[in-house]
């Protein structure tokens, strides 16, 4: 058959052609899009450079002989490129984007405008410190917020996400036990905690140990306060909790860490469901990393990048790592870095990224928080929440709910695989969900609840959205209980089917080879 | 306000679906007495775009934004030209307001640009496999010597005097508190790098070798006999570049037998945004896969048979394995990633070699230029698009005399090394193709006034 160039034919059509292969493999508005490695060559470039001056050479003798294998393509081929690819993905300017604890809310575009004023965005790290003075002025102005919106003594500003920002906080931790002289090495991580949790204690040189849950989907009290005692640094709790629950006993959890001599941690990943009406330092908390690419909007860009602010309290500030922003009484800002750290933040910890952590976030987390002010803050938390609960209600009818009677949840709502048809799961029903439009919650997780399905819907879901999304939902469940053979092959309307991961990981391809090499490593 | 969509009615609604009187019902698990009983602490009610758009415009013009002046800091944040178009790109919303491609069949986009982007780095840095990206070109440093220690089983690294001081202040932090132990130098204002002494240095305890190329005063050398010895004594050579564009003009480390090259991918695509977000970029041999940080993508196929991607080796993440993870990264750089990888698609191999020939150009005219001032020597045999030079006096002061003079003159190695007096008069310049001619001038003459 060759490919008609003509346009729609009037012999085609009917649900049976619909099935049909087309010459290019596209199924109209399903575009598919090559590699750059297949469409371009190392010849084609879409930019034009002015010719180099002559000079000589002072490269060393290490001038590159070989091909680099670089191709390229004009720009109109690189716009075609990436815009095809983009049409291949789920985004929240798309709908609803129910993963819980990532808080995929709207992103607003204000926000993208003000991180791209040159002020901001055109500006070198290392320039003379008078002449970023407004900059620098931003990051304060953010930090003052975050404190007291939490209301924390001290932030660290420079962490660049989420796991970033709990090692910010453990690595305080562990200064100020140095600085009392003590050697605690074990974290008490409950099992509902993120996997980041565990993993920073470790990568921070901590013993891990698991907390058990109780049947209500809270950190069991008893069992942590038992563990306590002096080899125990600290415990790192996320409140709420990835049950999508209040810790109600945080505060007495704090003061009986702190009467052992140990620190509380705080997962901030759900700060979304309180900001505004709750301050985590009135809970005892000394250390807790906000994700402004959560609660505060930046946008998540497909995995990044994010940002981890820490604040933290009185005991845990001496610690902070630098640089550091400091307003001095004139409103001329300071930035506290090597130089004076033995001055003015002598116990600080070091540094952890070579500049002064993620600005284009924190314009665009302060963008935010102006916007919103102190009532537009309290809506969010209010909203979020109130979404939520409706979605638990919604559906704690067709899927288990195991913690519906813990009493309300907090932003996200957690339901679990019991009561499918034999052979059915949680993957069946997200996959069914790809096929009604949505991106699935996220799943199997927390791993406290099997086959978990956690729906956070933040606050910027209106009701019809929400009565959609819950009417696909119940849709999808009731399918999974009935046992409908098409979903165990679903997605069947997405740019791809179901994909090989178990292929992808037994016989791992992370780079392009021309096929004759692809081949011959097979 | 503007990004609720509720309205009154739609909550009173909902609030009786939900069998609740009011919101603060909602809110019972959490004690009263952690709860606010009225607005924030000072923050005003919510503002309007306009009203918030003024506001960051009154802090932005308080800022001497790069392009208006001539402009010269390099020292691991570089100015090149971004083309408009990849701006426009990444912010296509599908791309922009993506999450981590966890449901492979709705985030083909991203995964296959991040298959692509690994490409393009493997090759860049002469490796055979990249990883989806890191925060930065420091982090993934510090990374790279942690994973070279679990490659070797050895605890001791030696980093070159040539590697960016910030760098080495990250590792320091994270030595600290993992045990590591870290022999660091500083450099000296010399042609010479130390790579002599860092071969001596080399022992059967050593985890790895790091240096960067090309190093912090800008010099460039053969990295072989290093890789060499490294290997000889069971070490591995870590290379970390911070100007990617260098690689269209130099040798990959990679070629010269490094076994894990990092580095800083801000230069390409992403703008200095006065530090961040940027991207780190790593890349290793593929005999360490299993031993990488990060998220790697993978090419698979799906239930049809049709080609396809999906995140892989999921099982060294801290999302599946927790405390046994290699790294306890989450969140990486993804959108840098992207206005990295359509950067260098617009450039390709020719365009990379042209922009690399012209930034090596312009950076010998303004060294040639610089080194006829009175008391000013060129410190570099060799280099790229950045050099150091020696002032006469103490290069900190001047740098804020020719901002004060509306040129952005470099970064002083007092800035960097603020305890060593054998580097204050040093001066790194950084030479892109956004420097002209006029530029030069402009910076040689308020040099001269500025030294006289």
């Amino acid at each position: 058959m060759t490919l008609n160039q003509s346009g729609w034919r009037p012999e085609m059509g009917g649900a049976a052609q619909a099935e049909a292969a087309t010459y290019t493999g596209n199924r109209a508005l399903m575009l598919e899009e090559a590699l750059i490695f297949e469409l371009g060559d190392c010849q084609t470039t879409g930019v034009d450079i002015a010719p180099a001056p002559k000079v000589a050479s002072r490269l060393g003798g290490l001038e590159r002989t070989r091909d680099i294998g670089l191709p390229g393509l004009s720009e109109p081929e690189t716009v075609r490129h990436y815009t095809r690819l983009s049409r291949q993905n789920y985004a929240i300017d798309l709908g609803l984007f129910p993963l819980g604890s990532c808080t995929m809310k709207h992103n607003p575009r204000l926000n993208e405008k003000v991180a791209r004023m040159p002020g901001f965005a055109d500006v070198h790290p290392l320039q003379p410190q008078a002449t970023v003075q407004g900059a620098l002025a931003v990051i304060d102005e953010l930090a003052h917020w975050l404190i007291t919106l939490t209301g924390m003594k001290a932030v660290a500003m420079s962490p660049k996400a989420g796991a970033h920002g709990e090692l910010c906080g453990i690595l305080a931790i562990k200064a100020a036990l140095e600085a009392r002289g003590e050697d605690r090495p074990v974290i008490l991580v409950p099992e509902s905690a993120h996997g980041t949790n565990p993993a920073t204690a470790a990568f921070a040189g901590f013993r891990v140990e698991s907390i058990p849950a109780t049947p209500e989907g809270r950190v069991d009290f008893a069992a942590l306060t038992a563990r306590l005692g002096p080899d125990v640094a600290a415990v790192m709790i996320t409140n709420p909790n990835t049950c999508g629950l209040f810790e109600r006993d945080l505060k007495r959890i704090s003061d009986a860490v702190h009467a052992a001599g140990g620190y509380v941690y705080c997962d901030g990943a759900n700060f979304n469901a309180i900001v505004g009406r709750v301050r985590p330092g009135d809970l005892g908390v000394d250390a807790m990393h906000i994700n402004l690419h959560k609660t505060f909007s930046t946008p998540h860009g497909g995995g990044g990048p994010g940002s981890g602010p820490v604040v933290l309290s009185e005991a845990l500030a001496p610690f902070a790592p630098i640089p550091h922003v400091v307003r001095h009484a004139d409103g001329h800002f300071h930035l506290v870095e090597e130089e004076t750290a033995g001055a003015e933040l002598p116990n600080s910890f070091g540094r952890m990224t070579a500049f002064h952590g993620q600005m284009g976030m924190y314009t665009r987390a302060l963008s935010y928080i102006l916007s919103h002010g102190a009532d537009g803050l309290r809506q969010v938390a209010e909203d979020a929440v109130l979404n939520a609960n409706y979605v638990l209600r919604q559906l704690e009818g067709v899927l288990d709910a195991p913690f519906a009677g813990s009493g309300p949840c907090m932003h996200e709502a957690l339901f679990s695989d019991a009561n499918l048809a034999e052979g059915f799961s949680t993957l069946d029903i997200a996959k069914g969900l790809i096929d009604e439009g949505y991106h699935p919650m996220t799943v199997y997780f927390p791993l406290v609840v099997h086959g978990a399905m956690l729906i956070e819907p933040t606050e910027t879901e209106s009701k019809a959205a929400l009565d959609q999304f819950i009417g696909a939902l119940r849709s999808v469940a009731l399918r999974a209980k009935q046992g409908d053979p098409a979903l165990k092959s679903a997605p069947h309307f997405a740019p791809r089917r179901r994909l090989d991961e178990t292929l992808a990981a037994r016989r791992p391809v992370l780079v392009w080879s021309p096929p004759a090499l692809a081949e011959a490593a097979e | 306000m503007r990004y609720l969509p509720l309205t009154p009615a739609d909550r009173q609604q909902m609030l009786a679906a939900i069998g609740a009187q009011s919101i603060d019902d909602l809110f019972v698990d959490v004690p009263a007495e952690a709860q606010l009983d009225g607005p924030v602490h000072g923050l005003p009610g919510h503002a309007s775009e306009m009203a918030v758009e003024r506001h960051f415009s009154k802090l932005a013009r308080q800022n001497l934004v790069a392009s208006d002046h001539p402009f010269f800091l390099g020292a691991g944040a570089y100015k090149h030209h971004v083309p408009a178009s990849v701006d426009h790109l990444i912010q296509r919303g599908e791309f922009l307001t993506a999450y981590t491609p966890y449901q492979p069949e709705i985030a083909q986009g991203t995964l296959q640009m991040l298959f692509e982007f690994q490409t393009q780095v493997a090759r860049l840095f002469g490796c055979d496999v990249a990883n989806a990206s890191m925060y930065d070109g420091s982090t993934a440093c510090w990374e790279a010597i942690s994973m070279a220690g679990r490659v070797t089983k050895r605890k001791k690294a030696i980093l070159s005097g040539g590697l960016h001081p910030h760098y080495v202040s990250v590792a320091k932090t994270m030595a600290h508190f993992t045990g590591d132990h870290l022999e660091t130098a500083r450099p000296s204002l010399s042609a010479e790098t130390d790579s002599a002494q860092l071969i001596d240095a080399i022992d059967g305890e050593t985890s790895c070798v790091v240096v960067q190329y090309p190093d912090i005063l800008g010099r460039v050398e053969d990295l072989s006999a290093l890789a060499a010895r490294a290997h000889e004594a069971g070490a591995l050579l870590i290379a970390v570049v911070m100007e990617p564009v260098a690689l269209g003009a130099i040798r990959a480390p990679g070629d010269m037998g490094a076994d894990i090259v990092v580095g800083e991918g801000q230069s390409l695509g992403v703008g200095l945004q006065f530090g961040g977000p940027y991207v780190g970029l790593f890349a290793c041999k593929e005999k360490f896969v299993r031993q990488m940080p990060g998220r790697l993508c993978g090419e698979t196929v799906d239930a049809e048979g049709k080609r396809g991607f999906v995140l892989t080796l999921s099982t060294r993440e801290q999302h599946i394995r927790r405390e046994k993870a290699t790294s306890n990264i989450c969140t990486n750089a993804g959108l840098c990633a992207l206005a990295f990888s359509i950067h260098m698609t617009l450039l390709g191999e020719r365009g990379l070699r042209d922009l690399a020939a012209l930034n090596h150009a312009r950076a010998v005219q303004a060294a040639d230029r610089l080194a006829q001032l009175p008391g000013v020597t060129l410190v570099n045999q060799s280099f790229f698009n950045e050099f150091t030079v020696k002032l006469p006096k103490e290069a900190r002061p001047v740098v804020q005399a020719l901002a004060e003079k509306g040129v952005l003159g470099g970064v002083s190695l007092g800035r960097l090394y603020p305890d060593a007096a054998d580097l204050a008069n040093g001066l790194v310049v950084a030479v892109t193709e956004i420097v002209s001619e006029e530029d030069i001038e402009a910076l040689a003459t308020a040099l001269q006034e500025v030294l006289a």
